[in-house]
């Protein structure tokens, strides 16, 4: 079970990685995102596999009654999908600015706060 | 939106959906249910309206500016982790009163505040970002 | 509804059943006062005349905070909190050792510089945007950072800090900062990304997140586990956060594109939370694989001071050239930790807090030198020395500090790191270190002998007045670089005993387990 899930991360990876080297900002962004859900199957897989036993402790007992499933990476994972959601909500927005006011999304001619043609520094006094 | 059964029936949904924000934040505490989940019904809520009704209403209704509210669910979460240096224990270390009100016990604790707070970061912080796309999109 | 008191479970091997002294929450109160303060902020969101009031009065209480921090554990040793009573390794601990509290307060100190900066930096529709709230929680993220004691945590802190960082860094929207917001916020979250990536295969391997946890296990983990693994990949995502040599470029591509102050802030505190989290995670929990990793390193460290100095050098522009340098110092950090030993440690977290404060006054600098002269290439501004003799001197014991001249507070690192190197026959590295500084020389040397010594041609030069609150932090800080050059032993005795306490931190394990804890 676990050789299956941790095939679909390295999937997963491959896939982000790919996106990411593009020049195109919006795939880039998208590669971001495949690579956040990359990690939570991750840290899931990571935390072992139960199936079937949710970690609930049943009314009047004060102890699980057997083994249960992890719920720590549940809570890792939980918090690491709002995180990665407001930075993706974030760069979206930040993407589309930056396609409005430097009319490009291609990385390579974004160049307004590094120009490409710039003088040599004074080389004398 | 011109749809006029839409528009009828908004208020009510809006103000049932609100009250079952609040009820899943308060059953948060042992059962399914929290702040957070609370919040987004919440902001689903105000968004309905503000579908229906056209954003000013609603910014109107809610009469403080989102973002205040949800700088006022930080501070009450703060504060919640910070009731527990009065009782000489741990931050954030849940605390619990039970208070008779009319004849009723109400536990009430900093486990509530803190969730308390949580729900109104997510309804202020969310609504701040879903009242201003809806502006745009209304141009 | 009510808490279980039934007598059958034993609560002391799960709760801190103490009383808590107020002294221990001067461990959480940082973090928690940040939150209070920047919460405030927002919801007096329309009074925003008392924004930078309330803002520079909570910065001071920080450093108040935090400077009794600091005693309290350099005389009592390092103090754990665990949140909501539940013990560590299974609730969230907070613990503060000699090395988190140095930077806590340092950063502090340089946040209370900013915060008096920005009163005549920040106008009013940068604090209507939001610049004191986003400050304070900057300020929560990076004492987080410094102050936790679980590593998923410490992950937590460091996205706090980016959230905040990327708010501050738009503020004024203008096409060059939302060019150099783009690069540094997608290279920081694939960095992160890479965090938690790392800090996923650390809890598969360990089954705990808890730092101190972590350290104790590791021994016995090291013949079966992918250490190895885990620390290359934390090596490249804190390396990636402190900008080192080949993962850099995103901070020469952005740091001179938001506010003066916005720029000094992060120069001062950001990439030096990278360099705090590969200390602790290095030199405490895998110091090991730190040895074996060492030439890796070594040469990644010097490769960066040297690019960074190299592109200072082929800069115009100040605050470019500012850029390049906070690249150039972090090389000099990575060599102190790739060396390691006392010497190594304690030179990378002297050199660390003395670039805080040193880089944080040279933006200063760069944004009074652009007031006074309308620019910030050094080709066209002239004359600021006749300009403002005060300031001009102020900038110049800063280059003299960042070239890690004598008597600075920049001196004293490099020998203990040159030293260093030599001990264990790293010639090349002390080379390293020795022509970053020679390079480093010429290039403030040139800024200030064309910025601040060239007269205009023919115009006539009066001196301009500065307002106080742009020139008292820069005196502040120039004059703690220069007291700590001059007189450096508490704070050396001190950072001793940090790195002493990195290297054998059964101090910082007894704080966490005070009964040698579950196994």
């Amino acid at each position: 079970m676990e050789a299956w899930f941790a095939l679909l991360v390295g999937i997963f990876f491959t896939v982000a990685v790919y996106l990411m080297l593009s020049k195109f900002i919006i795939r880039v962004l998208l590669g971001v995102a495949v690579l956040g859900n990359a990690v939570n199957l991750l840290i899931f897989t990571g935390g072992r596999l139960t199936r079937g036993v949710p970690p609930v402790i049943a009314g009047g007992a004060d102890a699980l009654g057997g083994p249960a499933a992890n719920a720590l990476p549940q809570a890792l994972i939980l918090t690491a999908i709002v995180i990665s959601f407001s930075f993706f909500a974030f760069l979206l927005v930040l993407a589309w600015r930056a396609y409005e006011d430097l009319s490009t999304d291609n990385t390579d001619e974004m160049r307004v706060a590094e120009p490409v043609k710039e003088p040599m520094p004074p080389l004398g006094y | 939106m011109k749809s006029v059964i839409f528009r009828t029936v908004a208020p009510f949904l809006t103000s049932l959906m609100t009250l079952f924000s609040i009820f899943v934040l308060l059953r948060g505490h042992n059962e399914p249910g929290g702040g957070f989940i609370g919040g987004l019904i919440a902001v689903s809520a105000l968004a309905i309206y503000g579908i229906a009704h056209g954003v000013e209403t609603v910014r109107h209704a809610i009469y403080f500016h989102p973002m205040a509210i949800a700088g006022a669910g930080l501070f009450a979460a703060t504060v919640a982790g910070l009731i527990s240096l009065f009782a000489q224990v741990p931050f954030m270390t849940g605390l619990w009163i039970y208070p008779s009100l009319f004849g009723v016990e109400v536990p009430l604790s900093t486990v509530m505040l803190f969730d308390t707070g949580v729900y109104l970061v997510v309804v202020g912080s969310i609504s701040s970002v879903a009242l201003s796309l809806e502006e745009r999109g209304g141009e | 509804m009510a808490v279980p008191t039934s007598s059958s479970v034993d609560l002391s091997a799960a709760l801190v059943l103490g009383p808590t002294t107020v002294a221990d929450w001067l461990v959480i109160l940082p973090v928690a006062w940040c939150f209070a303060i920047g919460a405030l902020l927002v919801m007096l969101r329309r009074a925003i005349g008392l924004h930078p009031i309330i803002a520079v009065a909570g910065l001071a209480g920080l450093v108040l905070i935090d400077a009794l921090l600091l005693g309290h554990v350099a005389a009592k040793g390092p103090v754990t909190m665990a949140m909501g009573r539940w013990l560590p390794p299974f609730g969230i601990a907070f613990t503060v050792d000699l090395t988190g509290a140095l930077f806590a307060l340092v950063a502090a100190v340089v946040a209370l510089a900013g915060g008096i900066f920005s009163l005549a930096d920040i106008n009013d529709s940068g604090r209507r945007y939001g610049f004191y709230p986003f400050l304070m929680l900057l300020m929560a993220g990076v004492s987080g950072a410094f102050l936790t004691g679980d590593i998923f945590n410490l992950y937590v802190w460091f996205e706090v800090l980016l959230i905040s960082s990327f708010g501050l860094l738009v503020l004024g929207s203008e096409p060059e900062q939302i060019d150099g917001t783009v690069k540094y916020g997608f290279l920081n979250l694939v960095a992160t990304t890479l965090f938690l990536v790392a800090t996923g295969y650390l809890y598969a391997v360990f089954g705990t997140l808890n730092m101190a946890d972590v350290a104790r296990k590791a021994e016995g983990l090291r013949g079966s586990a992918p250490l190895m693994t885990l620390t290359a990949l934390y090596v490249l995502a804190f390396g990636m956060k402190a900008a080192a040599f080949p993962v850099n470029f995103w901070l020469p591509a952005s740091y001179h594109t938001p506010r003066v102050v916005v720029s000094a802030l992060f120069a001062g505190l950001l990439t030096k939370v990278g360099i705090y989290a590969l200390i602790r995670v290095m030199v405490m929990l895998f110091p090991v694989e730190r040895e074996e990793l060492s030439f890796v390193m070594a040469l990644a460290g010097a490769l960066t001071m040297i690019v960074g100095v190299l592109g200072a050098l082929a800069q115009t522009d100040f605050r470019r050239m500012l850029g390049y340098l906070v690249v150039s110092g972090i090389g000099s950090m990575l060599a102190g930790i790739a060396v390691g030993g006392p010497g190594g440690i304690g030179g990378a977290i002297f050199y660390a807090l003395h670039s805080m404060l040193v880089m944080t006054g040279l933006y200063f600098a760069a944004g009074i030198a652009a007031r006074l002269g309308g620019g910030s290439s050094i080709a066209t501004v002239s004359g600021l020395y006749r300009k403002n003799v005060g300031f001009a001197t102020l900038t110049l014991m800063l280059c003299f500090a960042v070239s890690g001249l004598p008597p600075f507070s920049g001196f004293w690192p490099k020998v203990m790191l040159v030293k260093a190197a030599l001990d264990i026959g790293a010639w090349w590295l002390a080379a390293a270190l020795l022509l970053a500084g020679f390079c480093t020389v010429i290039a403030t040397g040139r800024l200030f002998l064309l910025a601040y010594w060239r007269d205009d041609a023919g115009a006539a030069v009066e001196t301009v007045r500065l307002p106080s609150a742009v020139l008292a932090p820069l005196a502040a800080l120039s004059l703690l670089t220069l007291g700590l050059g001059l007189y450096p032993e508490p704070l050396l005795a001190t950072i001793q005993s940090a790195a002493a306490g990195l290297a054998e931190p059964s101090a910082y394990l007894n704080s966490v387990f005070p009964a040698g804890g579950p196994q």
